[in-house]
C-alpha cells in the first residue's frame, strides 16, 4: 500500500550515504587539494560576478521600498539599519546560495552526469580513484569554503546597492545610512549570516552530486540530473533556511 | 595453466526483475583470448563490469587472480584491479585532461604500483607510441577522432602492464578502416605482452582476425597465425546467458539460429583487404 514512498525514502538514505561518505573522507588520505583549489575558482572565484550583480539590484531594490515604507511613520533615515538586517540574516545567505545552486548544481550535476553515462566515473574506479573522493569531497569542501566568502561580498555590494538609493532617492546623508547600517549588526546577526550559507554549501554541491552520480539514459538523462539538481537544491535551501531562522530568533528571544 | 578469472554461476539482476547475467559460468586461463559475441543487451558489458568488480554480482562467485572478489571491499579491489587493463565502451577518457596526464593517470592512481617520477614520462610515451599516437601528449580528447579516442585508451589500459585485459566493444562505431587499425593493435598487444584478455564484440570479423592472425613485429603487420593458430576462445551470450563455448570451428559449425547470425564466413577478397 505504501510502495510509492519506497523510491523517495530510498533516494533520502541514499543522499545521505552520499553526504556521510563525502563528509568521512574529508579526514581520509588521499587528499585531492589541486581538485579543491580548481573546484574554488569555478564555485567561488567563478560565481562573483553573478553575486555581485544581484547582491547590488536586490540591496538596492530593498532600500526603495524600504525607504517608502518608512517615510510612512516618518523614519527613513533607518532605511540602512532596515537593508543591513534582512540582507544579513536573510537575503544576502538565501539569495547567494540560490544563485550559486542555479550555476553549480546544476553545472555538477551535468558534469558529473555526463562523467556517469560516458562511463568515466566506472573508469575512475577501474584506475585507482574513489569517485567520492576524487569528485564529491572536492565539490563539497569547495564549495563549504566559498559559500560563507560570496555570502559576505554579496552583504556588502547590496548595502552599497541600498546606500546609492537611499542617496539619491531619499537623499539620506551617507554617513547616517552606514552607521545605521553598521550598528543595526549583532554578533547573532553574522553568525547566522555566515551559518547558513555554510550549511547551504552541503545543499549545493551535494544535491548536484547526488543527481548527477545518479543519472542515467543518456544526454537526456544529463539534462534531467541537471533540472533536479537546481530545483532539489533551491528548495532545499528555502526549508532549511525556515528552521534555522526559527532556532536562531527563538534563541535571540530567550 | 592457471585460472586468471572464474564465474561460478554468476547471477546479476537490476531493479529486482531485470536480470543482466543469469547462472554465467566459464573460466578464463592464462594466456587466452576470448572473444565474447551476443546482441546488445546480451549482457556483455555487464559481464565485464563484474568482472572487473565495478558490478557485485546478485548470487554466484567470481574469482580474479584465484581470489574472490564476489564480496571483496573496495579498497582491496583496487589492489586487483591495478593488475587489469580495461577498454571501456565509449574509451572513457577524461576530457579535463591532457592525453599524457589520461595515460598517467593509472600510474599516478594505483596505490599497488609504485613508480618513480623519471619513469612516468617514458612509460606514458612509450605506451603511446604502442599505439602510434606519441605526438598527441598535449592534446585533449575532444581534439580527437574517435578512433584516435579509443587508441588513447588502449594506451591507458596497457600503460601498467596488466596481466589481464578487458576491451569492451573496442570497434563500436568506427569505420572499417579504423576498426580493423584497432584490431591490429589489441593483436599486437597480446602478443608482445603474451597478455590473456576478454575482447567483447558484435562483430565476427574482430573475433576473426583476433583467432587467425598474429602479428610480425619486423615487418610490423598482421600474417595468417599458421597452423598452431591462437589460444582464442568464443562465448556467445543470449539474455544473460552463455549459449556456447568453444573454438571458431565448433562456433562455426553451430546449427542455433542466433549463434547463426554472428557468425559471418569472411570472403576472401575481404581477408586479403584486411592484411594490408
Amino acid at each position: 500500500m505504501l510502495d510509492f514512498l519506497k523510491s523517495p525514502i530510498a533516494a533520502i538514505q541514499e543522499f545521505f550515504e552520499l553526504a556521510w561518505q563525502a563528509v568521512r573522507n574529508i579526514g581520509r588520505k588521499p587528499h585531492y587539494l589541486d581538485d579543491i583549489l580548481i573546484q574554488m575558482d569555478s564555485i567561488g572565484v567563478g560565481s562573483i560576478p553573478i553575486v555581485l550583480l544581484t547582491g547590488f539590484f536586490s540591496g538596492a531594490v530593498m532600500a526603495l521600498q524600504m525607504g517608502r515604507a518608512l517615510a510612512q511613520y516618518g523614519q527613513t533615515g533607518q532605511t540602512g539599519k532596515v537593508v543591513s538586517i534582512i540582507l544579513v540574516r536573510e537575503l544576502g545567505p538565501v539569495l547567494t546560495s540560490v544563485m550559486v545552486a542555479g550555476r553549480n548544481s546544476s553545472g555538477i550535476a551535468s558534469e558529473l552526469g555526463s562523467m556517469k553515462v560516458t562511463e568515466q566515473i566506472d573508469a575512475m574506479r577501474a584506475l585507482g580513484t574513489d569517485p567520492l573522493k576524487k569528485l564529491v569531497t572536492p565539490r563539497l569542501v569547495a564549495t563549504a569554503i566559498m559559500l560563507p566568502c560570496l555570502t559576505v561580498i554579496d552583504d556588502f555590494v547590496g548595502m552599497v546597492g541600498g546606500w546609492v538609493i537611499a542617496k539619491l532617492v531619499y537623499g539620506l546623508p551617507s554617513l547616517q545610512y552606514w552607521t545605521f547600517t553598521w550598528r543595526a549588526l549583532e554578533w547573532n546577526d553574522v553568525g547566522q549570516g555566515l551559518l547558513k550559507p555554510f550549511l547551504y554549501a552541503f545543499a549545493v554541491s551535494l544535491v548536484g552530486c547526488y543527481y548527477g552520480l545518479k543519472a542515467s539514459g543518456g544526454t537526456q538523462g544529463v539534462g534531467r540530473a541537471t533540472t533536479q539538481a537546481v530545483v532539489a537544491a533551491s528548495v532545499i535551501i528555502f526549508v532549511l533556511n525556515l528552521f534555522i531562522g526559527k532556532i536562531f530568533v527563538s534563541q535571540s528571544a530567550s | 595453466m592457471p585460472s586468471l578469472l572464474r564465474f561460478e554461476n554468476v547471477c546479476v539482476t537490476f531493479e529486482g526483475t531485470v536480470k543482466a547475467l543469469d547462472r554465467m559460468s566459464f573460466d578464463v586461463q592464462q594466456g587466452q583470448t576470448r572473444v565474447l559475441l551476443g546482441a546488445a543487451g546480451s549482457g556483455k558489458s555487464v559481464l565485464l563490469k563484474v568482472a572487473m568488480g565495478l558490478v557485485r554480482p546478485t548470487s554466484g562467485r567470481v574469482f580474479v587472480f584465484d581470489q574472490d572478489i564476489t564480496n571483496m571491499p573496495e579498497k582491496q579491489l583496487f589492489d586487483v584491479r591495478s593488475r587489469i587493463g580495461m577498454l571501456f565502451q565509449e574509451s572513457a577518457l577524461f576530457d579535463s585532461m591532457t592525453v599524457a596526464q589520461n595515460v598517467a593517470y593509472p600510474l599516478l592512481n594505483q596505490k599497488a604500483i609504485s613508480i618513480k617520477r623519471e619513469e612516468m614520462e617514458p612509460a606514458v610515451r612509450n605506451s603511446l607510441r604502442f599505439v602510434e599516437l606519441e605526438h598527441t601528449l598535449e592534446r585533449y580528447p575532444s581534439e580527437l577522432s574517435g578512433g584516435m579516442r579509443r587508441r588513447v585508451a588502449i594506451a591507458r589500459a596497457i600503460v601498467t602492464k596488466p596481466q589481464l585485459l578487458y576491451y569492451d566493444s573496442p570497434t563500436a562505431g568506427l569505420d572499417p578502416i579504423t576498426a580493423h587499425t584497432i584490431m591490429a593493435l589489441l593483436i599486437k598487444e597480446r602478443d608482445a605482452d603474451k597478455s590473456t584478455s576478454l575482447i567483447v564484440t558484435h562483430r565476427y570479423q574482430d573475433g576473426n582476425l583476433i583467432a587467425n592472425f598474429r602479428y610480425n613485429p619486423e615487418t610490423g603487420r598482421l600474417e595468417p597465425a599458421g597452423p598452431e593458430g591462437t589460444s582464442t576462445v568464443y562465448m556467445v551470450l543470449k539474455d544473460g546467458k552463455l549459449v556456447f563455448e568453444g573454438s571458431q570451428e565448433e562456433l562455426e559449425l553451430t546449427t542455433d539460429s542466433y549463434i547463426d547470425k554472428f557468425v559471418r564466413r569472411p570472403e576472401p577478397a575481404e581477408q586479403g583487404g584486411r592484411e594490408e
